[in-house]
């Protein structure tokens, strides 16, 4: 059987759509809020959900997302608890999901137990921002025998032959950094960008998912015209951070209500 | 392990091409940073061989930073442990007053080098943030430094020396609010800002190139200290002592040793206050290898490779990680790494200073309380080397408030 996340692709080329990828941190504020907005966020639009697993000291992370990671780890949340989230959400739904997770965190597991653990969870694929792929071929060759996905970053600073690197280690899809520097909300998006897809698009077939900086319908429009995925994390953080004291169906709702409207915009229908 | 038994290494197989000291080092970094390090790689690779560049920077240790630095004998101290010769690699008389300028002086030159006129660095004593700072004012670039706002409150004299050198201090008000949120807040500016800026960082952690480089800007101490106790003693030091946090002056005394088998080589990690979880920072005593700030090396971790809080009586030495090279010289039994307490380092701070009329900055006593514990174990007539590596002006006030004496000083109210 096909991986869920190269049946998604599939899907939407044929459709000639662009994916929808939210990112949210498991846990925050709680496991249940979590559990009801992967649900929410499909309803909503969402082709992939990117589940962040909190870490202590995530450099590629900004504020919003380190604040997220914070709240959540100050409540005691161990990896453990996001993989019987995942079996839990499972068993409703088919979304992909991919762990976006720290190889401090992989090392420590221990590469070979965390990735039979993801699997069987239900994850589908994670991406490892502080793994570079000259250090990450043995995780890619173990996960490729489970048919779990290992997704590559590439950057506006990522040198042609390196470019070439990660578009043949990526699997699933690639994860491109729209701008250089950490996640965050930004007004404006790179002038640049287009030319490193079309560049990008020149060394692979894999889809090429944006990321980074992208916070409004109408930046997540112009990411969907160029790209074949946009993925929006800290926007929907502080929305979630906005309604953070309110009952977890109004979060999920509020939550909900922005990831429809990133939704349309990455799909060309603002 | 007894005494002047040691296996033999040789420095080639210290660091391979990918930065790697056995399995510990490597890269660990976000793909933006990727070519910033390759960059600094190459630049690094080349100024080392440029005689030019070399002749620019030891023009510029003797003249501004004054060193050499004295091997100081400390004759009072040896004689009370029983006989024993303490020698102190006086880092502390450095501008600056620590062994951190020799390291920045190197990397402001490099940055010059690259054409990057932007420099940013984390500090958690304050020493690198102020030896970063000087650097910069002399060199004329324009300079910022990370600093956790616990760190800042401990060492407020540190954060306005740095001001006073032109130097824009930014708090760091995340996690621990420490040296290990500083340095994220640091790699997080880098990301950004890559372009036209290189990041001092101030220890021999991080991901490769830094901890080859730290350490060569760093092993003028051990270079300069071989040189210095040949030439007293006619003899090589029994044992080398320094106090390890990141471990950069220790790495910088150790290393031109590491080939000189009967040289014993230990370093004293921050034991605080217990051995629970949170009461000390002694990382190659009780930590266990994982992956942080870039390397693979002993880190306090839990059990989802989580960090864990540490406690240090010294800002300098409170870090959950260490420099990959001290975790391969741990495991290959190369050196060894101990442990004191805080109360012990504060022991050993007043000692110091009372029978040698040198008051060594926290971090430096950690190294010297475990000369006093280890050295009436030792021979009579050993020679002893510590690494002195920084003074203790900057922390009166904090040692002060620990002895319970109130000191009249705005900073603390």
């Amino acid at each position: 059987m096909d991986n869920r996340i190269d049946q998604r692709f599939k899907l939407l080329k044929s459709k000639k759509e662009s994916a929808f990828i939210p990112f949210i941190t498991a846990g925050d504020p709680s496991l249940e809020v979590t559990r009801g907005l992967i649900l929410e966020l499909e309803r909503c639009g969402a082709d992939i959900i990117e589940l962040g697993i909190p870490f202590s000291d995530p450099i590629a992370d900004g504020p919003v997302i380190q604040a997220s990671y914070y709240r959540t780890l100050a409540k005691g949340l161990r990896v453990e608890d996001v993989f019987r989230l995942v079996k839990d959400v499972r068993k409703e739904t088919d979304i992909p999901i991919v762990s976006m997770v720290s190889y401090s965190i992989v090392f420590k597991i221990g590469v070979e137990k965390f990735l039979v653990s993801a699997k069987e969870s239900g994850f589908d694929g994670a991406t490892i921002p502080d793994l570079p792929v000259e250090e990450s071929q043995a995780l890619i060759r173990s996960a490729s025998e489970k048919d779990f996905r290992i997704v590559c970053f590439a950057a506006p600073t990522t040198t042609p032959d390196r470019m070439e690197q990660i578009a043949k280690g990526t699997q699933g899809f690639l994860y491109y950094m729209s701008v250089v520097g950490i996640t965050g909300v930004r007004d404006s998006l790179p002038k640049d960008m287009k030319e490193n897809i079309c560049r990008l698009k020149r060394l692979t077939d894999k889809p090429i998912a944006l990321g980074f900086g992208i916070s409004t319908p109408e930046q997540a429009k112009i990411a969907g015209s160029v790209a074949d995925g946009v993925i929006v994390g800290s926007a929907l953080i502080k929305e979630l951070e906005r309604n953070i004291d309110k009952s977890p169906s109004e979060i999920i709702k509020a939550v909900g209500q922005l990831a429809g409207k990133l939704s349309a915009g990455a799909k060309g229908r603002v | 392990m007894g005494t002047g038994v040691a296996k033999s290494v040789t420095t080639q197989k210290l660091v391979n091409e990918k930065g790697r000291f056995g399995r510990f080092g490597g890269r660990y970094v976000p793909e933006t940073l990727i070519p910033a390090l390759e960059q600094l790689e190459r630049e690094y690779l080349a100024a080392k061989k440029d005689r030019d560049f070399q002749k620019e920077l030891n023009y510029y240790l003797k003249e501004y930073v004054g060193r050499p630095s004295p091997l100081y004998l400390a004759e009072r101290l040896g004689k009370r442990l029983g006989d024993v010769k303490v020698y102190l690699k006086r880092e502390d008389l450095n501008h600056t007053g620590a062994h951190k300028i020799n390291n920045t002086l190197g990397q402001a030159l490099l940055a010059k080098r690259m054409g990057k006129r932007r420099i940013i660095a984390e500090t958690g004593a304050g020493q690198h943030g102020v030896a970063t700072a000087t650097a910069c004012a002399m060199f004329g670039l324009e300079c910022e430094v990370y600093m956790g706002e616990e760190d800042m409150r401990r060492q407020s004299l540190n954060v306005f020396r740095m001001k006073l050198l032109g130097t824009n201090v930014i708090p760091v008000k995340t996690g621990s609010m420490t040296l290990k949120d500083a340095t994220n807040e640091a790699l997080r500016d880098w990301m950004a800002s890559v372009g036209n800026t290189h990041y001092i960082l101030g220890s021999v952690v991080g991901p490769h190139p830094y901890p080859t480089m730290v350490r060569d800007f760093q092993s003028i101490i051990g270079k300069e200290a071989r040189d210095q106790i040949l030439e007293k003693e006619n003899r090589l030091p029994d044992c080398l002592i320094a106090c390890v946090g990141g471990g950069s002056n220790s790495i910088g005394l150790f290393h031109p040793f590491i080939e000189d088998e009967g040289v014993r080589m230990i370093g004293v990690e921050a034991g605080g206050i217990g051995l629970k979880v949170g009461e000390h920072a002694a990382t190659l005593s009780y930590g266990k290898v994982g992956v942080l700030h870039g390397s693979m090396s002993y880190v306090l971790q839990d059990d989802d490779g989580q960090t864990q809080p540490v406690h240090s009586i010294s800002a300098g030495l409170d870090y959950p990680g260490v420099g990959p090279e001290h975790s391969y010289l741990k495991d290959i039994g190369r050196a060894e790494y101990v442990s004191v307490t805080d109360a012990e380092a504060l022991e050993a701070f007043q000692a110091c200073a009372r029978s040698e009329g040198i008051i060594p900055a926290l971090e430096a006593a950690h190294a010297l309380a475990y000369t006093m514990k280890v050295a009436p174990s030792l021979d009579r007539g050993s020679v002893i080397l510590v690494c002195l590596s920084g003074s203790g002006d900057k922390d009166s006030f904090e040692v002060a408030a620990k002895l319970g004496i109130k000191i009249n000083s705005p900073a603390h109210g």
